[in-house]
């Protein structure tokens, strides 16, 4: 063994595995999550809550790409909003119920999700950054000028419609139930995948691509197959976004939106369970509180970024589990 | 006369635009390509360095009554030392991480610039004249050639061909290949390789920023001029692939006569025919045309 490999300690201080202690941390973070999405409309508007959840589940969706597999992917918008655009289309045109308006676009997103992965995966590092966010570009066009989803326009006043064709999703707390359920439901899915072995071999991949396939793993199969879980949720969370607001537009496709959810992600930390939560929640009350400011919205985003960058690599929740040396 | 059934008036029109767009294509692709070869950072403020290019331009020219001809000298020099400062101050702490935080960093900075501007200037365009000498078209015979825009194409020729000249064939260049194969090695034999890095990243700028010169009047000075361009850009130089000056230059220009060609033939496919192009060469060969795969 050479001095410079690694021993087995050192591995799991660098990504420790979820035993006793560290499970009990993360479970008590979840039950205090939980707490507070139970709690939080009678303090703040539910239709902010919502906002923040959906944002939570795409900067989820997307840290498990980022986080857990190193693939940092530049386009994750064109999962975003092409799913909220045939949810759109599907609870609108098709006069879908809900759950069917939510599958549609999160089908719609998984299909995109893999045909532009098998060509993404292709090349690596700034090149896969480089290549997701032109095919979100070129999505993007698409939308501009496909004639369903209504040009510059979006497609407006989608009605919410009955659940299962039962409850009605035009009451607000029916609605924040659902968007709940649909986040905790995509979070425990995130988890359960980041701690299963399919997880911990994507792990090794990040963390030495070269030693995962000498030890017979098809590296290329389990990155498609990360990017694909990451672009169905994100699919999720745009198709359950589109029937909370009643719009899908042309913001949910662009590439800002993509820069956005790589901010929440690495505000957050990078990596962490809960840090795309929290950094989603922090960007959200951002803009909320400073849109009528314009461009110092994209200016202030601008500035966390090269901070983030420069000083604070591990993010919020990062420095905290840091700091409680547990993992979050 | 008609070719393949479209008036040449509009075929060769198409033709020229897609020319002047490949030239900027070029331009701006090379100077990623060089930062990228040394630094192995994507300089994602490439679009807003552009932007600040033209817009240094339209302030000389608004303020301070200095005219294009000086602008073109004088605005890469002012872009280039910002760059140089960005390098020193921020993107040297970086090189020992994962080269995707330098790709976050300068989309970090790229929104900062943009948005101070947007707030200053608005998001409408703000027009910038022709330079006197420059007015005015040749008639070819075919088709009118407008004088400006044929000097574009002439001299981001010229650049693109000097610059590759300059990598490629003299000791200079060698030098930065060197570095970019093996700095350690380089180091070793006493040349200064950080300052060397540091003045390729104010070289990458300044070439960014005199495209921006040279686009103000053709495109308006906006702020937002560069930001959907630099992600063309970015497809271009994938299909073109990173390892080669020569390559950037030539996928630049022939991206921008495939696109204009596109939109005489196909108009709806003009805005994405480069990324469909991208795809298909990522299929066939992921390493890009000209590329090699590390």
């Amino acid at each position: 063994m050479s001095a410079s490999t690694p021993t087995d300690q050192q591995y799991a201080v660098r990504t420790p595995a979820p035993v006793g202690d560290e499970l009990r941390a993360q479970k008590i973070a979840f039950m205090v999550m939980v707490a507070i999405i139970a709690i939080a409309p009678v303090v703040v508007y539910p239709v902010f809550m919502m906002k923040v959840m959906c944002f939570a589940l795409f900067a989820c969706a997307f840290n498990l790409l980022i986080g857990f597999g190193g693939l940092l992917s530049f386009g994750h918008a064109m999962f975003l909003g092409s799913a909220g655009y045939v949810s759109a289309h599907a609870a609108k045109v098709w006069g879908l119920t809900p759950e069917l308006s939510i599958l549609c676009g999160t089908a719609a997103a998984c299909l995109i999700a893999y045909v532009s992965g098998l060509l993404a995966i292709r090349r690596q590092g700034i090149y896969f950054a480089m290549i997701t966010l032109a095919l979100a570009q070129m999505i993007f066009f698409f939308c501009l000028q496909a004639p369903f989803t209504g040009g510059e326009d979006g497609i407006q006043a989608v009605p919410r419609g009955k659940l299962f064709g039962l409850i009605d999703l035009s009451n607000i707390v029916a609605m924040y139930i659902v968007v709940a359920v649909i986040f905790l439901g995509g979070f425990l899915l995130i988890f359960r995948i980041v701690h299963s072995p399919f997880g911990h071999v994507l792990k090794a991949i990040r963390e030495n691509e070269a030693r995962a396939t000498s030890l017979g793993y098809d590296t290329d199969r389990y990155k498609l197959a990360a990017y694909i879980l990451s672009g169905t949720i994100a699919g999720l969370a745009g198709a359950t976004k589109a029937l909370v607001f009643q719009l899908a537009s042309l913001t949910d496709v662009h590439w800002t939106m993509s820069g956005e959810v790589v901010l929440m992600t690495l505000l957050g930390g990078l990596g962490t369970i809960f840090g795309p939560v929290v950094g989603a929640a922090v960007i959200i009350t951002m803009q909320n509180y400073l849109a009528q400011f314009g461009a110092w919205v994209t200016i202030i985003q601008g500035v966390i970024f090269v901070i983030c960058v420069l000083a604070f690599r591990r993010g919020i929740i990062g420095e905290i589990a840091h700091a409680i040396k547990k993992s979050l | 006369m008609e070719i393949f059934g479209i008036p040449s008036q509009a075929l060769f029109g198409q033709l020229l635009i897609g020319l002047i767009n490949g030239s900027f294509y070029a331009l701006l692709s090379l100077g990623l390509a060089v930062i990228f070869g040394l630094l192995n950072i994507i300089n994602f403020t490439h679009g807003a360095q552009y932007m600040l290019g033209a817009f240094c331009a339209y302030l000389f020219l608004e303020k301070l009554g200095v005219g294009y001809w000086w602008s073109l000298l004088i605005a890469p020099v002012v872009v280039g030392i910002t760059g140089v400062i960005i390098e020193r101050t921020m993107l040297s702490k970086l090189y020992k991480l994962d080269h995707l935080y330098g790709l976050l960093l300068t989309f970090g900075l790229a929104l900062i610039i943009q948005g101070l501007f947007r707030n200053e200037f608005g998001s409408s365009g703000l027009p910038y004249r022709i330079p006197q000498e420059l007015q005015g078209a040749q008639n070819l015979g075919f088709m009118f050639l407008p004088n400006y825009r044929g000097w574009v194409i002439v001299v981001s020729l010229v650049v693109c061909l000097s610059t590759w000249y300059v990598i490629e064939r003299t000791k200079l260049g060698a030098y930065l290949r060197a570095a970019t194969e093996n700095p350690q090695l380089v180091q070793a034999f006493g040349i200064n390789v950080p300052r060397m890095i540091t003045l390729t990243y104010g070289f990458g700028v300044a070439l960014a920023a005199f495209a921006g010169v040279m686009a103000a009047p053709i495109y308006q000075v906006n702020p937002l001029m560069g930001a959907d361009l630099i992600i063309v850009v970015f497809a271009v130089v994938v299909i073109g692939g990173m390892g080669s000056i020569m390559g950037a230059i030539v996928t630049g220009f022939g991206l921008g006569i495939i696109e204009g060609l596109t939109k005489v033939f196909y108009p709806e496919a003009s805005n994405t025919v480069i990324f469909i192009i991208m795809a298909i060469v990522l299929m066939f060969k992921p390493a890009g045309l000209f590329g090699t795969q590390k």
